[in-house]
């Protein structure tokens, strides 16, 4: 096998993530390595030979918090964290992706952040993450930028993360935390199941219950996790009444690029996805 | 690169020097031995690996075990209380979940249990009396395929209950007897007799207890489906890696490079020579040290490859000019099978309604949460194979014509086995490690990996079906029509059986004048299709069950009704020409299922209305399904061999061949020898499985354990009863009790005789390492007749029967389906343990509920069991088991089996209640939600073209 550090502070990370750089050997950062394994059992189980970075003593990246304007989650908050810390109601559609990710063996290490960062187009945190306008932090010894989750993944297992890059957190703008969140994940069974699509959705409402803002993201039909604009941007005034799923039109979801596999045809997606964005609205306004 | 790693086990500290990214799980059993932690997939996704953590589960397959320095880890061994670190080897020394589980029934097979308990243990810490919603959260992550997960939800209420209150334990004896009394065993829910290691963690697994100084095997396998192959210069290979000891190749092979089920059809190389013809066939084997074989990638070893155009289909198979599979086997048809009874045509034609249907089913994966393992090593000229198999003697003959020995050169040791369902009836790891080991004088053993395991063993065949039927006014079937096809894969192995078993099983458990039901199995080049619970009548339930709702319909009459009119029952004649004189309950299933089947349909409809008025996307429905199933092998000999001896001492040993797959045969076969013998079952000894030490009781396969060993060790307990009362001169109402070196008779006037068994000669039993003073034995084979060409002939001497009832709900709008509940009526003769059968009941309807809606393998895609999807926790609804005990003349206390019969009218009665929610008959499975959701909007357009010509029409 190749080597391994688990480093106790993110400057000794970064340093570590910089010197693999410049040897052009780039490490392969682990935290709660519950996608680490299975990404590299192909038919064999074979020693693998990455130089292994793993976070997982950064004590310091656990404790998800608010902070001023939102709130941080730290790159080792487990989906465990997120189900058991006190949040407000924007969070209760990541909350109940929290639930839905693996079983609570997963859940109490795998992280928010390595389920982003993996970057799989059924990863459940991601269009919530999205509906959320979550902020990426990234660390490297060259400094330290910020990148919205819209920007920060690219493709099916790509990210716009340089390979010294870590990272350390997200940042989630809170300024209307009154808002309420759902999560719809659809698979063929009850637990342990990859979707076969999902929606996230977070509603903003006046006194006036009139939708003040609304962000829609659409997972497991494209390649990355979408958000829907220009659904958003017909709600946004409307009241936030029942029927409201009647808004919803088929070329609200057009830019979705669903495909064909063993768990549905891309026309049973793309149907169901609609489907799931009027019962999300519904449940929202309810 | 290692480092040192200090954390505790189960409150001991440990330092190990390992490689700081190797799995927690296999630190934990390779370096510290605890192998009560179960490796199933090595992807997080099966759970059997789940320990706890500074007090949270997870899956030591996915834990870097540096990441656990200084942290407090527990596994099963830490259970219960045993010596530190042992494993609870005591009833009172197992914790309150392990006495649960174990009184519940709630482990079967066993490999999943540890986990399980593990996972549970989060419940400990909640709320007193947990909800089933809060059991399965905390369960969820890990699978059991084995149980259908009631009986474990059932057993963790109960062991949270025990905790809470407190260290005194109730006693947790099941045992029914009291000192100086003896209560029947059979009939009793016994515990099962190989239940403490099992929930203890402690039972032996094909991969957990290796030879000294064994060396590792692994196959290198086939990335194609169709493919010639040359294997290059070896030289650098071996010079790269120096630690690999020796590369088998086909013309490695000692013996007979061919092996299969059938003495005809032996036609599957051990090692592939030149071709191969299914993705996953094995074309070399690798043996050296561990660290090296992991080290080897497939794409280091020289095999040059010229792939070919495979053979995807039975389609392609039977065209015109179609690759041959096998040049001895015309057009691919490996065989037909044809059950032919009275004009079918004409009795169509004077039906007064007909029917007709077509059904398509897939591949199943049985998805065995242990995958095979096992180890062989050579001792002098024999070899000795200890593994994870259903069928010991079988194997001992392949393995012995594999490497050209006599079959008693061969020892076959089974393992704790973790799973089964058919699928460890074939060879697996047996014909590589063996060879490997005779040829190196080595211990070798071999360990698949979860997508070997998938790629590499057989599926449940994948059917094409036509079926027509025809009844009169009054409801009574007249004709019925039936062809199947089966795609067989790749080569033979179980294909025979499912093509002669499935026509005469093609029309259901119903009384039909004139039948005409054919079968083919084709060869492809997909993976071999073999044995898989129910040997392709669950797929033929499928089609039958579907006519039968669909000509009710047509007559008006109730579903059940019209499947009680039609009912075999005692004095029916078969398709097969079979009178059935006895123990044919389906009636009797049927009556007992109606009062539910009416207040469910009825409440159904109530729901939908309101639902409807509602404007609400979900529908309920409520379907029925009704199968019987022929016990042991179709009309052919397949007999039993038990022993039972006493020892010296008075010491009681049942010398079973038939291997306990977690089905329980072992409890079932104690428990019926006990009651012969007239002793108490917790009296009787245990040697299983090994063909040194036991003779043969065939193949735990076909529901035949109980009915077919099970009269063996029933007349083993009356053959040794008789020599007993002979010895004292008793009459037969007299008891005995064996021990202290003496067996006492007491005679019912209240005179007691006692035998010294010292003084007895010591009498030969098959093994030969005991000496039995006395030595029961019994030979059970089943009365069976050849079927001729019309298949008619009596194929089995007893049916099992039943019928089930589903309700689910559907969303109309996504086409999702959960099952709500099921009750299922099962003859099944005599229940002999009915905890043991209700587990076969729920275990055979969650697998009948996954092929209704969730499994589809795919080969190449699906090789995970996170694509390949199997029932977890959350999609089994509660399920009430109604036994029904129409005494089989010819079993054992009048019993039959279950095990198969079970799965059967699962899928059929919830792809009826999902027409009863919906109008839409799925008839192609799994009923994945895109299909059932494009069914329904075939129904919903065709509605909408109806309303738009009557607006036409009224325009």
């Amino acid at each position: 096998m190749g080597s391994y550090l688990r480093p106790t502070t993110v400057t000794e990370a970064t340093e570590a993530l910089a010197r693999a750089r410049e040897e052009g050997r780039p490490g392969t950062v682990v935290a709660g390595a519950t996608d680490h394994y299975p990404g590299r059992v192909v038919r064999v189980v074979r020693v693998v030979d990455d130089d292994v970075i793993d976070i997982s003593g950064l004590v310091g990246l656990r404790r998800i918090e608010e902070v001023g304007g939102g709130w941080h989650i730290p790159a080792l908050a487990t989906w465990t964290d997120v189900g058991t810390a006190s949040l407000p109601p924007m969070f209760d559609g990541l909350r109940r992706a929290a639930l839905a990710v693996g079983g609570r063996q997963i859940q109490n290490r795998a992280t928010v952040v390595g389920n982003l960062v993996n970057a799989s187009p059924a990863a459940d945190g991601t269009p919530n993450l999205l509906a959320l306008d979550a902020v990426v932090t990234l660390a490297s010894a060259r400094g330290e930028r910020r990148v919205p989750v819209a920007d920060f993944v690219t493709g099916n297992r790509t990210t716009v993360r340089a390979v010294d890059e870590l990272v350390t957190g997200l940042f989630v703008p809170a300024p209307d935390s009154g808002a309420r969140a759902t999560f719809l994940k659809l698979g063929s069974r009850a637990y342990l199941v990859i979707s076969i699509a999902m929606v996230a959705a977070v509603l903003a409402v006046d006194a006036t219950r009139r939708i003040t803002s609304a962000r829609v993201a659409v997972g497991a039909c494209s390649a990355v996790a979408q958000r829907l604009p220009e659904l958003e941007a017909v709600l946004r005034g409307m009241p936030a009444a029942p029927g409201i799923g009647e808004t919803v039109r088929p070329e609200h979801l057009i830019t979705l690029s669903p495909i064909d596999d063993v768990r549905g045809t891309a026309a049973y997606r793309r149907e169901a996805a609609e489907t799931l964005v009027r019962r999300a609205l519904e449940e929202l306004v309810a | 690169m290692t480092v040192w790693v200090s954390f505790e086990v189960n409150g001991g500290p440990v330092d190990v020097e390992v490689e700081p990214m190797r799995r927690l799980a296999d630190v934990l059993r390779d370096d510290l031995g605890l192998t009560g932690t179960k490796i199933g997939c090595n992807a997080g996704d099966c759970g059997a690996c789940t320990v706890r953590i500074d007090g949270q589960q997870a899956c030591a397959c996915l834990v870097p075990v540096a990441q656990v320095a200084g942290c407090q880890v527990r596994t099963i061994e830490g259970m219960g209380a045993g010596a530190p670190g042992a494993p609870a080897r005591e009833f009172a020394d197992l914790g309150d979940l392990q006495r649960a589980f174990l009184e519940a029934g709630a482990a079967q097979c066993g490999i999943c249990t540890p986990g399980m308990l593990m996972a549970a243990e989060d419940l400990l810490e909640g709320p007193a009396d947990p909800t089933e919603a809060q059991i399965g959260d905390a369960i969820a992550g890990v699978l059991c395929r084995c149980t259908g997960y009631r009986k474990i939800v059932e057993a963790i209420v109960h062991g949270v209950v025990a905790h809470r209150s407190g260290p005194a334990h109730p006693s947790g004896d099941t045992r029914p007897d009291a000192p100086g009394t003896r209560q029947p065993a059979v009939g009793a829910r016994l515990a099962k007799v190989d239940g403490i290691e099992r929930v203890a963690g402690s039972a032996i697994y094909g991969a957990d207890q290796p030879p000294a100084e064994f060396l590792v095997l692994r196959a290198v396998r086939s990335p194609h489906a169709r493919a010639r192959f040359r294997i290059g210069d070896l030289g650098p290979l071996r010079q790269r890696f120096p630690g690999l000891v020796l590369v088998l190749t086909a013309a490695d092979i000692p013996g007979q490079n061919r092996y299969g089920i059938y003495a005809t059809g032996k036609d599957q190389p051990a090692l592939a020579d030149g071709e191969v013809r299914h993705r996953g066939e094995a074309v070399l084997a690798l043996v050296g040290d561990a660290r090296t074989i992991e080290g080897i990638d497939d794409a280091d070893v020289p095999i040059d490859w010229e792939p070919l155009p495979p053979v995807r289909d039975m389609d392609a198979a039977t065209a015109e000019g179609a690759p041959l599979l096998h040049p001895n086997v015309p057009s691919n048809v490996l065989i037909s099978g044809r059950v032919a009874r009275g004009d079918v045509e004409d009795a169509l034609r004077r039906s007064v309604v007909s029917a007709e249907v077509d059904v398509e089913t897939t591949f199943v994966e049985h998805a065995y949460i242990e995958p095979e393992a096992g180890s062989a090593r050579r001792v002098g000229d024999r070899i000795e194979l200890f593994v994870s198999t259903q069928t010991p003697y079988m194997d001992r003959d392949e393995v012995a014509l594999i490497l050209g020995l006599r079959p008693h050169q061969v020892r076959i040791i089974p393992s704790a086995v973790g799973g089964g369902f058919g699928g460890k009836l074939d060879l697996s790891v047996h014909p590589l490690i063996a060879t490997a080991a005779w040829l190196l004088d080595r211990p070798v053993r071999a360990i698949w990996t979860r997508p070997e395991s998938m790629a590499a063993s057989p599926k449940r065949h994948p059917s094409r079906i036509r079926a027509r039927a025809g009844a009169d006014a009054e409801g009574q079937l007249t004709a019925f029509e039936f062809h199947a096809d089966f795609d067989t894969g790749a080569y033979a192995s179980w294909g025979p059986t499912v093509a002669n078993r499935v026509p005469v099983h093609a029309m259901g458990p119903y009384e039909v004048p004139a039948v005409l039901a054919t079968t083919r199995a084709i060869h492809t080049n997909n993976p071999p299709a073999g044995a898989f619970r129910g040997f392709g009548v669950p797929q033929a339930a499928i089609a039958h069950e579907a006519l039968m709702d669909d000509l009710a319909a047509q007559l008006g009459i109730d579903a059940l009704e019209f499947r009680l009119r039609n009912a075999l029952r005692a004095g029916s004649v078969t398709a097969t020409g079979q009178a059935l004189r006895a123990s044919a309950g389906l009636p009797a299933c049927l009556e007992a299922l109606r009062p539910h089947w009416a207040s469910w349909r009825s409440a159904t409809e109530a729901w939908n209305a309101v639902q409807s008025a509602a404007g609400g996307p979900a529908r309920r429905g409520v379907g029925i399904g009704a199968m019987w199933y022929g016990i042991g092998n179709t009309s052919m000999s397949n007999p039993s061999t038990i022993e039972l001896g006493v020892d010296r001492a008075g010491g009681l040993t049942l010398y079973s061949g038939a291997v306990d797959i977690g089905q329980g045969a072992s409890t079932v076969l104690v428990q019926i020898a006990a009651d012969a013998l007239g002793v108490p079952a917790d009296s009787v000894g245990l040697v299983s499985g090994d063909t040194d030490r036991t003779a043969d009781a065939g193949k735990s396969s076909a529901s035949r354990q109980t009915f077919v060993s099970g009269n063996a060790a029933r007349l083993a307990g009356e053959d040794l009863r008789a020599q007993i009362l002979r010895l004292a001169e008793a009459g037969d109402g007299s008891t005995i009790s064996l021990g202290n070196g003496r067996a006492t008779v007491i005679e019912p006037g209240g005179g007691a005789i006692a035998i010294d068994l010292a003084e007895l000669t010591p009498v030969r039993a098959t093994d030969a390492s005991a000496s039995p003073v006395l030595l029961g034995r019994g030979f059970f084979d089943p009365t069976t007749t050849p079927l001729d060409a019309d298949g008619q002939g009596h194929p089995y001497a007893t049916y099992a029967f039943g019928a089930q009832i589903a309700e689910v709900e559907v969303d109309l709008e996504l086409g999702t389906t959960r099952v709500l509940r099921i009750v299922a009526a099962h003859d099944v003769g005599r229940a002999i343990n009915p905890t043991q059968v209700e587990g076969q009941i729920h275990g055979g309807i969650a697998q009948g509920l996954g092929l209704a809606l969730m499994e589809a393998y795919v080969p190449g895609r699906t090789e995970n069991l996170h694509d390949y999807l199997i029932p977890t926790v959350g999609d089994i609804p509660p399920i009430t088991c109604l036994l029904i005990e129409d005494h089989e003349p010819a079993g054992p206390y009048g019993a039959k089996g279950v095990g198969e019969p079970a799965l059967v009218p699962t899928a059929p009665a919830i792809l009826g209640a999902i027409h009863h929610a919906t109008a839409a008959r799925i008839t192609r499975v799994p009923a994945t939600p895109d299909r059932v959701r494009a069914a329904i909007r075939a129904i919903e357009s065709a509605h909408a073209a109806e309303r738009s010509d009557r607006a036409d029409l009224t325009s």
